[in-house]
Formats: C-alpha cells, sequence, structure tokens
C-alpha cells in the first residue's frame, strides 16, 4: 500500500468514527440546544474532515464541509439559535459527507455528485431566520448518489459454480425453493441438500466477502487496551498451565494424553503469537510524528535537516512503543539540536548543508535494534570532559585518564548537557540520562558512537515483548532460577581434570579461559549468599563446573550455577515493593510444577558483582560521598588494580583504564623498529615495561624469572599497549587520599591503599615518557 | 448493637491476633514457598496463589517472636493491601468474633517499641485479649526488624 492511500485509509476510519459520533451529537443537540461542549464537538469533527480534505484535494467534500462549518460557527457563537430546519440541513451534510466517503473508498473519488443546493441551503440558512420554506430542505436532502462506482457483488450461486463445487441445476433449484418462501439462505439449503459441503460455502462467503470489498471500518474494530492487557494475562496463564500438563503428561505412558497434550501445546502457542500480535504495532507509528519534529526544531536553530526511515513496519509491543515515545522524541530533537551542525558550518566543513537524521530500525536475535544517526559533527570529547568537570561530576585527574568510551558514557550522566545555552528543545540536562533509565527500565540497552565530525548513533537494543520471554532455567543451592535468553551468549561445562584446571585466580578473583580470553567468573552462590563455599573450595573438586556466559552492557562474565536445566517460555510476573529494592531480580515466574522461579537481572547481578564497573557508578557514589561527608575533592573512592614492582614497590592503576590482563609467553615477545611487541588481538601491540620508565637502572631482562609476562592492557585509539608487570596483586576498592608527588614521571601521586604507600600509575603520562627514549609508536594523546 | 466489626482471628504461638475480616482475601493451607536470596528475613519466600505471585511474610519474625517450631507448617492469611495481596503465615487460624467498639483499647505504654507501629491495640474479649494487627504495616518488610 503506498503512503497516500494510508493516509486516505487513516482518514476514513477517522471520519467514520467522528460521523458516527456527529449523529448523535446533533441529536443530544436538538433537543438542548445551547450546550456549547456539543456545538464545540460537532465544529471539530467538521474541521478536522474540511481541513484533511482539502489536505487530500477532495474538492467537493471540502466544499460541502465548508459550508457546514460556517453554519456551525456561528451557532457557536451564539449568533443563531438552532432551529430544527438547521439541524435537518446539518444531518442532510452527515450523510452527503458519508456518501462521498464510500465513495472515496470504493474508487478513491469522490465521484460525480452535485451538492450545490445542499450547500446553498446551508448557505442561506446563515442568514438569521427568516420565513423558509421547508420544503427546499427536504430538495435538498441528498438523493443517494446514483452514478457512485457499484462494485458488482457475484452471488453466492455464481461463486459455488465458478468454484465448481455445486452445478447449476442444484444451486437454481435452491434459489427456486428460496423464492417459494424458505427463509433459509442459500447456502443452507444446499449443505442441506447434500449438495455441497459447510466448509465450502464457508470459503466461497469469504469469496463473496472479499468481493464486497469489506469496508474499512468493518474490518478493523478498536479495542480497549485494558482488554486486550487482561487477554494477555489470561494467555500467559494458559502458557503456565500448558506448561504443567506438558511436564506432567511426558512422564505417563498414555499416548492418547500424550498427543492431546501436543495439540495444546501448539495451539496455546499458537494463541499466545495472535494475542501478541494483536499488541504489535508498528514502529512508524511513533516516526511518523518525527518529519514535523524534525521541521520544527530545525527552524528554530535555523538548521537544514533531511530525515529518511528505515524499518518503518518493524513491529513492538505496545507497551514497549510507549515506553520508547518520549527518549526517541528526545533522542530525534537532540540530533537535530545538537547533532548536526548550521549550514554554513557544514559548507565550512565540506558537507551537504543540508544535514540528515537517519532513523532505523530491524529485528535481531529476538530483539528490535533502533538506531537514530546524524551527519553532523559528533561528540566533542574536550568539551564533554571540560564540562564534566566543570558540574564536579568527575576530578580533574579522573577526566584526564579517561578513555573515550568513558567519556562518552558520561552524557548519560544525570545533570550533563554540553548545549553552550539551554535552548527550548533541549539542553536543559534532564535528556539523555532520562533516555538511559527509561530504556532500561524495559530491559533494553543504549549506546552511544560517535566519530569526530562525521556525526554519531544512538543505538538502543529493546526487547519485542515485556510479558512472555524465553529463558534459561538454571539451579542453584537447590533453587531454580531463570536468567532472560536475550543475555545468554553460550554454556561451558567443564568436567574431571577441566573442572579442577579451568578455573583460575587473578589474585582471588577467579577467571576461566575461554578461547583464550580470561572470563571473569560469578558464582551465583556466593552472590545469593546462599552459602560459603565457593571459589576454590574443596568441594567442588569432583564435580563439574558449569557457566553460563552472559553479556552485562558491552561486558561479559560467567555464572557459574550447580545445575543448567533448561530453556523455556516464561511469563514475566512483577515483584512487590517490598522486593524492588533487590536489583538481583527483574521478577519472578512460575514453572511448569506451579513453584515460583525468580527471574535473575543480569545487569543488576553484574553490577552486585563489579563487573560492570561504569564511570556513571563512581560518579554517582562520589558526589554522594562528597555530600554527605563534605569531605573536598581528594578523597575517591576508586577501584584501582595493584601490582607489585620490584621487591616491595606497590603500584596503582585505576581500573577503568584497564583494558584487560593479559598473560603471554615469553617467546611470544617479538622485536620490530627496535621494540618490543607482540601479536594480540589482530594488531600488534607494543609493550612498556613499566620498570623501564619507573626504575633508575634498568633491569637486565633475561635476569626476569617466570615464563610469562603479565601484561596491562590499556586501550585508546583502538590501539593497544601492553604494560608489563612484575606481579598483579589484587583488585580493591578503596577510597584514598592521593598526595601529588613531582619530579616522577608516569606517576600521578602516592597514596595509602591497603595501609601500604603504593604509587598511583599515570599512564598516558607513563607511556609519554617510554616515547621519548624511544619512538613508540602510539602517540600517548 | 451498636458498631461492631468482625475480625478474622489467628494463633501466633499463644498470643491472639485479628484482622477485620473485609482485609482478608482468603486463608490457605500451607504452600510450596520459594525463598529470595538476599530478601529481608522476614520476608520468607513466594507462593504462587492460583498464577499469582504473593509474597509471603513470616509473621513470628515481623513480630520479633521466636521461629515457627520446625514440625508446624504454617498457614496463609492472604491480606488485601493497597499493593496487592499478600500473605502473612500464621501458626493457627481461630474464628471469626464479632466485637464491639467500645472493648478496645489502645496498647499499653509498656509494650516492646518494636510492636508499636504493628498493634494499633486489643480488643478485650471475655475469655482473652485479641491484638489488632495493622495489616499494612505488617505486610512491610522494613519494620519489625527495628530499622522503620
Amino acid at each position: 500500500m503506498s503512503d497516500d492511500a494510508a493516509i486516505v485509509k487513516e482518514f476514513l476510519i477517522e471520519s467514520y468514527e467522528n460521523l458516527d459520533r456527529l449523529d448523535q451529537d446533533l441529536v443530544v443537540l436538538e433537543k438542548n440546544p445551547t450546550d456549547r461542549n456539543t456545538l464545540a464537538s460537532i465544529f471539530r469533527t467538521i474541521h478536522t474532515i474540511k481541513g484533511t480534505s482539502g489536505f487530500l484535494a477532495f474538492n467537493q467534500l471540502e466544499a460541502l464541509t465548508h459550508a457546514g462549518e460556517s453554519l456551525l460557527s456561528r451557532l457557536r457563537d451564539g449568533l443563531l439559535p438552532l432551529t430544527p430546519e438547521i439541524t435537518t440541513a446539518l444531518l442532510a451534510m452527515v450523510d452527503a459527507v458519508r456518501e462521498m466517503l464510500k465513495s472515496i473508498e470504493a474508487s478513491g473519488k469522490e465521484g460525480e455528485r452535485n451538492d450545490r443546493d445542499l450547500i446553498s441551503t446551508l448557505a442561506r440558512l446563515l442568514e438569521p431566520p427568516a420565513v423558509s420554506p421547508r420544503s427546499e430542505v427536504t430538495a435538498a436532502k441528498v438523493e443517494p448518489a446514483a452514478n457512485r462506482p457499484e462494485l458488482p457483488v457475484p452471488n453466492l450461486g455464481e461463486i459455488l459454480i465458478k468454484r465448481g463445487t455445486a452445478n447449476i441445476s442444484e444451486v437454481n433449484a435452491a434459489v427456486e425453493q428460496q423464492n417459494a418462501g424458505d427463509p433459509r439462505h442459500v447456502g443452507e439449503i444446499l449443505v442441506e441438500k447434500g449438495a455441497v459441503k459447510s466448509q465450502e460455502i464457508v470459503e466461497a462467503l469469504n469469496t463473496q466477502q472479499h468481493a464486497r470489498g469489506q469496508s474499512a471500518s468493518d474490518s478493523t474494530i478498536r479495542v480497549d487496551v485494558g482488554q486486550l492487557d487482561r487477554l494477555m494475562n489470561r494467555v500467559g496463564e494458559l502458557v503456565l498451565l500448558r506448561n504443567q500438563i506438558v511436564q506432567y503428561t511426558n512422564s505417563t505412558e498414555d499416548s492418547e494424553l500424550l498427543a492431546t497434550s501436543q495439540r495444546l501445546n501448539l495451539l496455546t502457542t499458537e494463541l499466545q503469537e495472535g494475542v501478541m500480535k494483536t499488541r504489535m504495532q508498528p514502529i512508524g507509528n511513533i516516526w511518523s510524528k518525527f518529519p514535523r519534529t524534525v521541521r520544527d526544531v530545525a527552524l528554530g536553530c535555523g538548521k537544514q535537516v533531511r530525515i529518511e526511515m528505515e524499518g518503518k513496519e518493524t513491529e513492538l509491543d505496545k507497551t514497549i512503543i510507549e515506553a520508547i515515545k518520549d527518549p526517541l522524541t528526545h533522542l530525534v530533537r537532540n540530533a537535530v539540536d545538537h547533532g548536526i551542525e548550521p549550514p554554513e558550518a557544514r559548507t565550512q566543513a565540506g558537507k551537504n548543508p543540508q544535514g540528515l537524521l537517519f532513523l532505523r530500525a530491524f529485528h535481531e536475535g529476538g530483539q528490535v535494534n533502533i538506531e537514530v544517526t546524524d551527519d553532523g559533527a559528533g561528540l566533542d570529547y574536550e568539551k564533554l570532559r571540560n564540562k564534566a568537570i566543570q558540574k564536579a561530576l568527575i576530578t580533574a585527574d579522573q577526566a584526564a585518564r579517561m578513555t573515550e568510551r568513558e567519556i562518552t558514557n558520561l552524557i548519560f550522566l544525570p545533570g550533563f548537557s554540553t548545549a553552550e545555552k539551554v535552548t527550548n528543545v533541549s539542553g536543559r540536562g534532564v535528556g539523555m540520562d532520562v533516555v538511559k533509565t527509561n530504556i532500561e527500565k524495559i530491559g533494553g540497552t543504549v549506546d552511544l558512537q560517535s566519530k569526530p565530525g562525521q556525526g554519531s548513533t544512538v543505538r538502543m537494543k529493546i526487547p519485542l515483548t515485556l510479558a512472555i520471554i524465553p529463558a534459561l532455567i538454571v539451579t542453584s543451592a537447590g533453587d531454580r532460577y531463570a536468567i532472560p535468553q536475550v543475555s545468554l551468549l553460550e554454556l561451558v561445562r567443564l568436567e574431571g581434570e577441566q573442572a579442577r584446571k579451568g578455573i583460575e585466580m587473578v589474585s582471588g578473583a577467579p577467571v576461566h579461559r575461554l578461547r583464550g580470553k580470561l572470563l571473569p567468573l560469578v558464582y551465583l552462590k556466593t552472590e545469593l549468599r546462599d552459602e560459603s563455599h565457593g571459589p576454590g573450595s574443596d568441594n567442588d573438586d569432583s564435580q563439574s563446573v558449569n557457566i553460563v556466559v552472559l553479556r552485562a552492557d558491552d561486558r561479559q562474565f560467567g555464572l557459574v550455577v550447580d545445575e543448567i536445566n533448561d530453556t523455556e517460555e516464561i511469563v514475566v510476573k512483577p515483584l512487590g515493593k517490598q522486593l524492588k529494592s533487590i536489583n538481583m531480580y527483574a521478577g519472578a515466574t512460575i514453572m511448569g510444577d506451579g513453584k515460583v522461579a525468580l527471574i535473575l537481572d543480569v545487569l543488576g547481578l553484574a553490577q552486585r558483582a563489579s563487573v560492570v564497573n561504569e564511570v556513571r557508578d563512581h560518579a554517582v557514589v562520589e558526589t554522594d560521598d562528597q555530600q554527605s561527608h563534605g569531605v573536598s575533592g581528594t578523597a575517591r573512592r576508586n577501584t584501582v588494580l595493584l601490582f607489585q614492582q620490584g621487591e616491595n614497590g606497590r603500584i596503582a592503576i585505576d581500573l577503568s583504564l584497564v583494558a584487560r590482563l593479559e598473560e603471554f609467553p615469553r617467546d611470544a615477545v617479538e622485536i620490530a623498529a627496535d621494540q618490543e611487541v607482540v601479536q594480540y588481538r589482530g594488531q600488534i601491540m607494543p609493550l612498556i615495561h613499566v620498570s623501564d620508565v619507573l626504575e633508575s637502572t634498568r633491569r637486565k631482562r633475561d635476569v626476569d624469572a617466570g615464563e610469562s609476562l603479565q601484561v596491562v592492557v590499556y586501550t585508546q585509539n583502538g590501539r593497544s599497549v601492553g604494560l608489563v608487570v612484575d606481579r598483579i596483586l589484587d583488585i580493591v576498592e578503596e577510597s584514598f587520599t592521593q598526595q601529588p608527588q613531582s619530579g616522577r614521571e608516569g606517576v600521578l601521586g602516592t597514596a595509602v591503599i591497603q595501609r601500604r604507600v603504593t604509587e598511583v600509575l599515570d599512564v598516558p603520562g607513563l607511556i609519554a615518557a617510554a616515547s621519548k627514549s624511544r619512538s613508540l609508536a602510539m602517540a600517548s594523546s | 448493637m451498636a458498631n461492631t466489626q468482625q475480625f478474622c482471628t489467628f494463633f501466633l504461638k499463644d498470643r491472639l491476633f485479628g484482622i477485620p475480616v473485609e482485609q482478608v482475601q482468603e486463608v490457605i493451607q500451607s504452600q510450596d514457598i520459594t525463598r529470595v536470596p538476599l530478601a529481608p528475613p522476614v520476608i520468607c519466600g513466594l507462593i504462587n496463589l492460583r498464577g499469582q505471585i504473593v509474597i509471603a511474610i513470616d509473621l513470628r519474625r515481623q513480630l520479633a517472636m521466636e521461629e515457627l517450631p520446625a514440625e508446624m507448617s504454617p498457614i496463609n492469611v492472604v491480606v488485601r493491601t493497597q499493593e496487592g495481596p499478600v500473605s502473612l503465615l500464621v501458626d493457627v487460624i481461630g474464628d471469626v468474633v464479632e466485637v464491639e467498639e467500645q472493648t478496645f483499647e489502645r496498647p499499653p505504654d509498656t509494650l516492646n517499641r518494636k510492636m508499636w507501629p504493628l498493634i494499633f491495640g486489643v480488643h478485650k474479649l471475655e475469655s482473652r485479649l485479641m491484638h489488632v494487627l495493622d495489616t499494612e504495616k505488617a505486610c512491610s518488610s522494613c519494620i519489625g526488624t527495628g530499622e522503620v
């Protein structure tokens, strides 16, 4: 269907609804002629139809409704009293409008009409009541549009004969019987005679219905959303019941019961899909408002913006559509207001003065991805840094050490806005954090990517529906838990020898080497404080280890559980407010055996286990601390990686600077351009020995004990540098006061961490110092 | 008889408690309870009430009383709250009693402070005293632990 046809259809549905109300309103009005509200409502309806018909170039319709509108406006303003004559004329107009709408629906045209009399009647009635012969009004009554295109509708008999399901004589006999006074339909007579099967009649009727061209108002109905919600709830219950029955029958031998339950199973699934479908709406429904939004915003800030859309038809559950409407509108406004530059600046940068805003939606892995892309200036990292410092969200120190990814995430902090001046559109600092919170509330994720000079993309991943989700069921300490499948990456099972050796420790933090990369492990039992024996305990020795590899934000971690059971469709039920504060659970569900199981909130779990350590969290904690304790800027709570250097030297690196911890065999080290390098994830990564920079006397490499190098990987601008350290000690979260120290390159200062004096490493400074002494590939910018 | 009120009564150990009948949705036998790790101790867990998930509150813990002996299984008194139904775990269910307004009295000043928010007062029945429970507060998770 073309866009125009869609608009016309919508116009028709809306107008039909309005006209029905209009009939009632006019009748009410006649009884109570001074009711302003009813008059105003009628006026609005006619006004809307007039406006839209003018826009769609239905001129006759426009002329007629215009005449009606003029009359109504006088009535509304109290300049004319409502006489029965006027009411009649108005009802005649409503009828005429309805005729025209029908004609438009059937043929796309208003049809040849003559409404001049009606229009002149309406115009005449504008004048204060004179003696108006009643006959004129009746004469103006619209005669049914004789030349309205009639679609030939074949009768049932013809269809049956054409389809070859009945012969002419049988049909004729049935018709004759009907003409002779049989009150039944031809179809019924034929079925009773055994000439045709009832199934065939139904099909023929469908064909007939189709030929009639179902009226738009007949083929769709509007349903109360509450009704749909209740229906959805009931289907949820049915799904649970189905699960119970299927589970029960699987343990019986009764083949008949088994077959029945399988049919029940199938039917329930179809029903569930069907009901879910009724709640689905294309995302185009919200997008359709955006061209206007973009136009207004662009006009308001003197920009030229074109909007393009892809994937308008992508469907989402109604509740989700509602939930993403505001965040999406905000992103669109933001992109035009902040993202796209003024035309002059664009021309200077060699771009088309007209900016492009691109909306894209598509399905991927049971989720819907929505992207808002602009081809504007991209994020200005320096500006973001300064802004964050100015707003005391981070300290200058932290800012200097932050990676671009972390700086990007700053814009999701509450109270952050980079707009130089607050415009009426955006820049009030209530933007991106609300977007993020709202999207996360419905189980989605938001991510922003930006290239300076080329623009930004905000990518959202949204679940299709909230009510029923596929989930993996696991067991921990005898209880079952459901893990939403969207967070699941893979399952790993370690047995026997592997189970003992597959888990290694990074100073107390258990990890598993998954295809050569270290996967941090989290024990569900420990996180749920179910048992004291977690990692490294003797009890685990004999058993196998089950690891569920999960994704939270864009980090991965392995969740160690007692048992991995199965995947199941579960119905998400909310938890009471008494349990809302525990961020570990996303809800609960009822299992096949009727027992309740908790649904784990993977992001909450990751946060609890400190897998995800976003700047966002730090900053919030920090400001809280400062407010409540009145501590001046220097004492901060920080997560740092501690490592040992030399005999007793303890050094800390802010953990947010650490991309990864790696271990390389000594013979993997190669030399390129007088620089030690290793091959790492498809890149050549230069190595810097921390000792070279920090220690005045250079150690001889080959004296160093051990066969492998402990490397802290630091990544910036997509390039990695490996810092070779002597021994990694621990990761600690502590608040400490940093004393500035001058004169030592690569060191920010000293602090007391774990009651020991520790130097805090200045990674960019260290790299700069190292590249000074040798031409290092990567600049420290 | 002026101003009478009906109470659904139950026992915790040897104490008699009452909840206005209109606040009680139903009384059901012991159910399978799914415990909720990390939850406040008064939350015993979750039960499946005909497809609805309901929080079960251990009323003994809420009132800082000793634990129910292991061999006894508690009864669920499902009450209506603003947040939907909540199940209160009690030892034994009693009769429905009808009391007059004038038998009510505020709790004595000597009542344990922790109990203050939970107990409106007592009705002086002929044979014994009946505690009147504040249903909404009894269903809350942050009372009784002394943290309010």
